[in-house]
Order: C-alpha cells, then sequence, then structure tokens
C-alpha cells in the first residue's frame, strides 16, 4: 500500500451475544483514498464501522483512526475525534422533524460557533454539492431513498470531516440514484482529499470507484488489493463473491440433517 | 426444578442488570442539564410538548373528577347534614392524593407513552446513532431535556388539576347542588395547609414526575429497535409508570401522614 495509513485494525476479536463476528481481522486503510469493505451479508461490515466510529468496543485487538487508539478513548476524546469522522448511515439518518437545511445546519450549529448568515452560505454549499440546493424547505418525508442519501451525505460534509464511512450507500438505489452516489462519494473523495471507507456488497460499483478494496468473510479478511489484484485472487471464495456463483465454498445449501431423515425414505433391500 | 430454578435467577439477573443501566443512564442524563441558550431551548421546546400539549387532558379530567367528587361527597355528607364540608373534601381529596395520582397516570399514558416511543423510533431510525457520529451525545441533546422537561411539568400539570376540580366541584356542589359559597370556600380554607397539605402534593407530583420520565425516557433510549421492540417499550412505559406511582404513592402517604 502506497499510503500511510489513516485507520489500523490489529487482529481485532469482536463477538456479540457469544456470536463470533470478527476473529483476529487485521486491516490497513490509506489515508486520502477510498476503500471499500465488501462482503456477503450478515458478515459484520456495518459492526466494522462501529468498530471504527467508537460505537463498539473490541474484545480483543487494537483500532487505531488518526493515530489515536479507539477503544482506549474516553467519552470526551472520542467525541472530539468523531468530529473529525462523518457517517453516511444506510437509512440516510436524517432527522424527520427537521427540514433539508436544518439537517445540514445541526452538527454546524452544535459544534461551530458560525453568524446565522455563514451557516446559510455553507448549508448551501453542501447541498449544492449533493445537487439539492433547491429542496432546502424540504422536510425528510418528502424525499426519495436516493435524495434521502444525497441529504445525509452533505451532513457528513458539513464540518469538512476527514475521514467518511458509507454504511452500503447503494443499497436499494435504482440505477440513476446509483450512478450518482458513485459520482458523489469520487468527487468529493478528489475534491475534500477525504479518506472514504467505503462499506457494500454492490461489487462492480466498490470496485469502479475504490482504490483499494478488501474482502470479509467468516471473521476475516479473506482478500485484499487494488481491484485489478482483488479480480486476479486466486481464492475460490473471493472469486465466488465478485462474481456472485450460486455455489462454491459457500454453498447454496444452508447445513442441514441428511435428507434420509427428513423425509423418512427407507433404503430398499434388494 | 433446576431449570425453572436457572430461569427465575436468569430473569432476577435481568431485571437487576436493568437498573444498573437506568442507573448510570439517569447520571448521564442528570450531568447533561442544559447550561446554554440551545439547550434551554430545547428544554422550552420540551416543555411545550410534554407539559402545554398535556394541558387538555389535565383540565378536563380535573374538571369531571372535581365534578365527581362534589356529587359523591354530597350525596354522603347530606345524610349527616354536614354538606358544608364538601369543599374541604374535595379541595384535600385533590390536593393530597387525586392530584398527584391521576395527573401521574395520565401523563405516564400521554406523555410518557410519547416520549417513549419517540426516542425509540429515533433509535430504530438509527438517528441517535448518527448524532454520536456527529459527535453530539444524544443523553444531552435528546434525553435530558425530556427529562427536565417532564420533571418540570408534572407538578404544575397537578396544580392545574387540583385547581381545575376545585372548580368543577364548586360548580356541582354551589352552583348546582346549593352549598353555601361561604361555607365551601370558608371550611376549604380553615382545613387546607400550605406546608401539610399543599406543598406535600407538591413534593408527591415531583416525585412522580421524575418516576415516570425517567422510565419513559429509559424505556425509549433502551427499547430493541424493531416495531415490535417500541410497542413493547411502549407498554412498559404505561404499566411500571402505572405501578411505581401508586406503589410510591403509599410510600410517600405513609410518609407524609402516616404519623397516627
Amino acid at each position: 500500500m502506497a499510503s500511510d495509513p489513516y485507520i489500523t485494525l490489529e487482529d481485532v476479536v469482536f463477538s456479540r451475544n457469544g456470536r463470533p463476528i470478527f476473529d483476529g481481522v487485521s486491516l490497513s486503510i490509506p489515508k486520502g483514498k477510498i476503500t471499500a469493505i465488501m462482503g456477503p451479508s450478515g458478515t459484520g461490515k456495518t459492526t466494522l464501522l462501529r468498530l471504527i466510529g467508537g460505537q463498539l468496543k473490541p474484545d480483543r485487538g487494537r483500532v487505531v483512526v488518526a493515530g489515536e487508539s479507539v477503544p482506549e478513548l474516553g467519552r470526551s476524546a472520542l467525541y472530539r475525534l468523531r468530529e473529525k469522522m462523518g457517517m453516511l448511515f444506510q437509512s440516510g439518518a436524517l432527522f424527520t422533524d427537521l427540514s433539508v437545511f436544518e439537517n445540514v445546519a445541526f452538527p454546524l450549529r452544535i459544534h461551530t460557533r458560525l453568524p446565522e448568515d455563514m451557516i446559510r452560505d455553507v448549508v448551501l454549499m453542501k447541498l449544492e454539492a449533493v445537487g439539492l440546493r433547491g429542496a432546502r424547505e424540504l422536510m425528510p418525508a418528502q424525499l426519495s431513498g436516493g435524495m434521502t442519501r444525497r441529504v445525509a451525505l452533505a451532513r457528513s460534509i458539513a464540518l469538512d470531516p476527514e475521514l467518511i464511512m458509507y454504511d452500503e450507500p447503494f443499497a436499494g438505489q435504482d440505477p440513476i440514484a446509483m450512478g450518482v452516489l458513485v459520482k458523489l462519494i469520487r468527487d468529493l473523495n478528489g475534491a475534500m482529499g477525504l479518506t472514504s471507507v467505503l462499506v457494500s456488497h454492490d461489487v462492480p460499483e466498490s470496485l469502479s470507484i475504490c482504490h483499494y478494496a478488501c474482502i470479509v468473510a467468516d471473521g476475516r479478511v479473506i482478500g485484499e488489493g487494488s481491484p485489478e489484484q482483488l479480480r486476479q485472487h486466486p481464492s475460490e471464495q473471493v472469486q465466488q463473491f465478485l462474481h456472485g456463483y450460486p455455489d462454491g465454498p459457500v454453498p447454496f445449501h444452508y447445513p442441514a440433517p441428511a435428507a434420509r431423515a427428513d423425509w423418512d425414505i427407507c433404503e430398499v433391500s434388494s | 426444578m433446576i431449570d425453572r430454578i436457572a430461569r427465575i435467577g436468569r430473569s432476577g439477573l435481568e431485571v437487576a442488570r436493568s437498573f444498573g443501566r437506568s442507573g448510570l443512564f439517569l447520571a448521564g442524563v442528570l450531568a447533561g442539564f442544559p447550561r446554554t441558550s440551545a439547550g434551554f431551548a430545547l428544554l422550552v421546546r420540551q416543555l411545550y410538548a410534554i407539559g402545554v400539549l398535556s394541558l387538555a387532558i389535565i383540565v378536563v379530567s380535573g374538571l369531571f373528577i372535581g365534578m365527581v367528587l362534589a356529587l359523591q361527597g354530597y350525596t354522603i355528607l347530606s345524610d349527616y347534614g354536614s354538606e358544608d364540608a364538601i369543599g374541604q373534601m374535595i379541595a384535600l381529596t385533590l390536593v393530597r392524593e387525586l392530584g398527584p395520582v391521576v395527573t401521574a397516570l395520565l401523563f405516564a399514558g400521554r406523555a410518557g407513552s410519547a416520549l417513549t416511543a419517540e426516542i425509540g423510533l429515533m433509535k430504530a431510525t438509527e438517528q441517535l446513532s448518527s448524532m454520536e457520529m456527529m459527535g453530539v451525545d444524544p443523553l444531552r441533546q435528546v434525553v435530558a431535556p425530556r427529562l427536565w422537561g417532564g420533571f418540570l411539568a408534572m407538578p404544575l400539570l397537578a396544580m392545574i388539576f387540583s385547581s381545575v376540580g376545585i372548580w368543577g366541584g364548586k360548580l356541582v356542589g354551589v352552583d348546582w347542588l346549593g352549598v353555601f359559597e361561604g361555607s365551601f370556600w370558608g371550611n376549604m380554607q380553615a382545613s387546607v395547609e400550605f406546608l401539610d397539605d399543599v406543598m406535600n402534593g407538591v413534593i408527591k407530583s415531583i416525585v412522580f414526575g421524575f418516576v415516570c420520565t425517567w422510565i419513559a425516557v429509559f424505556q425509549g433510549y433502551d427499547c430493541v429497535p424493531t416495531s415490535a421492540g417500541i410497542s413493547s417499550a411502549t407498554t412498559k412505559t404505561v404499566v411500571y409508570s402505572s405501578l411505581a406511582v401508586l406503589g410510591l404513592d403509599f410510600v410517600l402517604t405513609a410518609v407524609m401522614f402516616g404519623s397516627f
């Protein structure tokens, strides 16, 4: 990896309700690049983002963001670190009682002492960046799914963060909305010099914009590298995921007792 | 048998854990008392949502309860020729007991359930998580103004309930049934003590307000973030608050008026 790591995970072990999620995950996320974390549903991709953001603590291992060990930070230090982070949630997570304008203004009003006219200018600039300056008066309930995510994106970049994390940004989007989001993620990363972490299972879209990618499955990283390196990866499990083969190392059938036992089939003696 | 004991033990541990969580939660929220002008604005907004919007149900209930008390009291007291004491009876019943208790029960049903559902829905739609990721503590931003709003609104609502109830009693007792107005107000004035009756009622309503709002915001914050989880948390808010109010009412009454 050419660039310095902005995020480092070392031998991270995490379990929830006794179920192991990560069993020794190590990962370096380069500064100023787009890194895609991919993997099948339910493998803990969103959990990984929550570990990076300090919303969850690992059972073991280190999570270092911008040189700070996240699990060891106190409450106020963690909240200060989060001011450098933006996160786009899968649902958008807009505040339903605030207008589009007020949603984007929210972090500015809390964390800065900017005068009202400057807040207005900043909010309109952020909304312009996502193409929704004209939607400033709308309420979240009046937005489509794609627009909701674009507003949430404008809100997450309101404080000009160093890091932005995208949780399944393409899930459930129509092709146009997906194209818009792909363009925005790429453009914002370039224009703002962000470190972007993209969690997704949409392989073509993710690989088309990321500089670096890794695939998480069975509680560990099963493949990582540039998109090209990943396409050439020798692991059958990686190839099955990238190409969406229905059967392979991840079997089509969920483990089940023998069919003979379930259907009460007797062996016919000759 | 062993399984049953283990199940009881598990339930006990879960209850203890829940108490522990709610205690830690309360400590975090109390530390978040609004100190800035923005925090004060949030508190005022919650006072409006919790207090002002509960006024209609409090006023109507207080009016009818006062009227019913007057009717029942008149029926019983007139048997002994003591219908003049009706003002005293209505005032003491409302100020000492029914004001704080019924207001708290109505508060739990109207404002408490709304608080739980609102916070639970914010949790389910990741609004609380997104706040955390913006470096904003939801305990300070969302929960603390609601807890302090409920804590402040409840005694005021109880006072309004008792006042309207007394007026309703006067409407029935004096204006309809013909009790002498001088006796109605005079007996009330002579028998209701400010410290022993009014202040004890206010203390009760402060305690009830605190407990009901604490239960409501904790249930919302701690709920399972699904529609079934929010529904269950809302039910728990009403049930736990009602039981807590009735149980605490007995304890407080025993402490305040139990020196026989």
